[in-house]
């Protein structure tokens, strides 16, 4: 399982607000929650994102809410990883209930500027830096998990088990 | 090596005799928590997952407090959603206004979160309830779906921080003001994926209030869990307010814990986080010690932090006999009907009223910037509440100021940021 895309770059801390602020939480839309996503800390971030471009950010990515419509939003943007130095707990558990890729590796984060275009390997985590032709290894996700992803979501992979 | 307490509940709640940390387990869940904005999510995920009914249903709490009352249409109708699955399911444990409070204000009051209690909730302060000696943590809606149809969740077992509190608070010192100085300390990312293990002789001097306080912010330094081992003032609380059994677990003697701090509880002052993350923690001197007041637009004292009756109680005492600064706009928002109740009688919203101040139904309303208190752009508001992010009360260019009640009310009667010491020589 593979995926291409340009890089979208953050700091540290990008907590849950401004990956959706709480205004925008009177809907589980998720078409709507998109078109919100980043707009606290990226104005323009909805209408620049292309499908299967990918979020690179600092340590501490997800912090504050619980709000599963963060990963939500950033999926239904079209993302199609985000990878970080560290991410908060519910955000990293929640990313994953919803079958959205995050990957923690320091290395490619320190090695990553906001336009670099990037190809990710989930099957042996290999990231690879397009642009500028490096290549950093994270951890593969263990096989419970990548099913998971690969159905879209626990519920999904709940369901197809049954 | 011995387990955290922490580590020794969840060992029990997945029927293993010990467990350590980094091993993932499957634990059953005494109680299975959503509030009116993370539930429609999970039920939407309920309903994807074809589960046609909840695993117990007295052991989920649906709590209508976030955008209530119906702040817009939308919020409405995803309160809609809710007292539908709960009419639907069954759920006797739905909170709607009349009589929701704020849910970690709510469940413990209600006597529904023991000791010894396993539980996970759509709302990141659900760790609220470690004050209890429960283990207890917040989870997102997909967990919050599968922990309502099956009664169970998946944890790695968390390493622990321990803090070891020693002395008694000064005056005008309470929960929030350990919690911020501990936040400073560590950071947001501190404690991540960790307990935060509180332990010593200092607690004996800390109330119930002050620990659920502390408990509820374990969140904001990254952590799993805040947990509070369980004395004499946790068994009154809990025994005056519930009728469920409860079971207490302690530390291992030689419990692993990562890294131990001593907090000298008697060395504390009252602390303020600046914007924007709860870890830019200053304290009273340091404020004071600055070239510039800081003058404020708005005071917001509520919240799951500090909308408990000894928040209002502190504020009530700062603004008896005293107005509000001129151009500040002090909302104070009880937790709960209960603690509402107890406002009136005790005379509280008549002090509230004539110093200045709206008091509002039970709301979590201004915290997140939902309703109830937004800012504009370049305003500045303290409140008790638990975060300072950037646009967390509204505007992005808006400025919040995190502080306990003591702190909040001082800076309302004012007008910047000071302390209940330096009030107190006001006339």
């Amino acid at each position: 399982m593979e995926v291409r895309g340009t890089v979208h770059r953050y700091g540290s801390n990008v907590d849950t607000d401004v990956i959706i602020p709480a205004r925008y939480l009177n809907t589980s839309s998720h078409e709507e929650l998109a078109k919100h996503c980043m707009e606290d800390i990226d104005p323009g971030f909805a209408s620049t994102v292309n499908h299967g471009d990918i979020i690179v950010a600092e340590d501490n990515f997800g912090c504050g809410s619980s709000r599963e419509h963060a990963p939500i939003a950033i999926k239904a943007s079209g993302v199609s990883c985000v990878i970080a130095k560290s991410f908060a707990r519910i955000f990293y558990r929640n990313a994953i209930n919803i079958g959205l890729p995050i990957l923690e590796c320091p290395e490619a984060v320190g090695a990553m500027e906001n336009g670099d275009v990037v190809t990710i390997d989930f099957d042996t985590g290999t990231i690879h830096n397009d642009s500028k032709g490096t290549s950093f290894q994270a951890t593969p996700f263990p096989p419970f998990i990548l099913d998971i992803i690969r159905a879209g979501g626990l519920i999904n992979s709940i369901k197809e088990k049954k | 090596m011995g387990m955290t307490m922490t580590q020794k509940i969840l060992a029990d709640k997945a029927g293993l005799d010990r467990v350590s940390a980094g091993q993932l387990i499957k634990v059953k869940l005494d109680l299975v928590l959503g509030n009116d904005i993370t539930s429609p999510v999970a039920i939407n995920e309920f309903d994807k997952g074809g589960f046609d009914h909840v695993f117990d249903k007295n052991k989920i709490a649906l709590v209508m407090d976030h955008f209530t009352p119906n702040k817009d249409i939308k919020a409405a109708e995803q309160c809609v959603q809710c007292r539908k699955f709960a009419g639907h399911m069954g759920i006797t444990n739905f909170y709607d206004v009349g009589q929701m409070g704020i849910e970690h204000v709510l469940l413990p009051e209600k006597g529904l979160v023991v000791a010894g209690d396993c539980i996970i909730g759509a709302d990141s302060h659900t760790c609220t309830y470690g004050a209890l000696g429960a283990f207890s943590t917040g989870v997102g809606s997909t967990d919050m779906a599968v922990g309502m149809a099956t009664g169970e969740a998946w944890f790695k077992v968390p390493s622990a921080l321990r803090f070891n509190l020693t002395g008694t608070l000064p005056a005008h010192v309470g929960g929030k003001d350990v919690i911020l100085h501990i936040i400073g300390e560590i950071g947001v990312d501190g404690a991540l994926y960790q307990s935060m293990e509180f332990t010593g002789p200092g607690i004996a001097s800390l109330s119930m209030d002050d620990r659920l306080c502390m408990a509820n912010m374990a969140i904001e330094a990254g952590a799993k869990n805040g947990i509070f081992p369980v004395d004499e003032i946790t068994i009154d609380y809990m025994t005056q307010r519930s009728g469920r059994s409860f079971k207490i677990y302690e530390a291992d003697k030689d419990a692993d814990y990562a890294q131990t701090y001593e907090i000298d509880l008697s060395r504390l002052q009252p602390t303020v986080a600046f914007p924007h993350l709860p870890e830019n923690a200053k304290t009273l001197e340091e404020i004071n010690g600055m070239d510039e007041k800081i003058y404020i637009d708005q005071v917001v004292i509520g919240s799951c932090t500090n909308g408990r009756i000894s928040d209002m109680a502190q504020a009530a005492a700062l603004f008896k006999g005293k107005k509000v600064a001129a151009g500040v706009r002090t909302i104070i928002i009880p937790g709960s009907q209960e603690v509402y109740r107890q406002c009136i009688t005790k005379g509280f919203l008549e002090i509230f009223i004539d110093a200045g101040c709206v008091v509002s139904t039970p709301t979590c309303g201004p915290c997140l910037g939902g309703h109830m208190g937004i800012l504009a752009s370049n305003e500045k508001c303290v409140a008790t509440t638990n975060r300072n992010f950037v646009g967390r009360m509204g505007h992005v260019d808006s400025e919040v100021y995190l502080a306990g009640p003591a702190v909040a009310a001082a800076s309302a009667i004012a007008g910047y940021i000071t302390g209940p010491k330096e009030a107190s020589s006001w006339k």
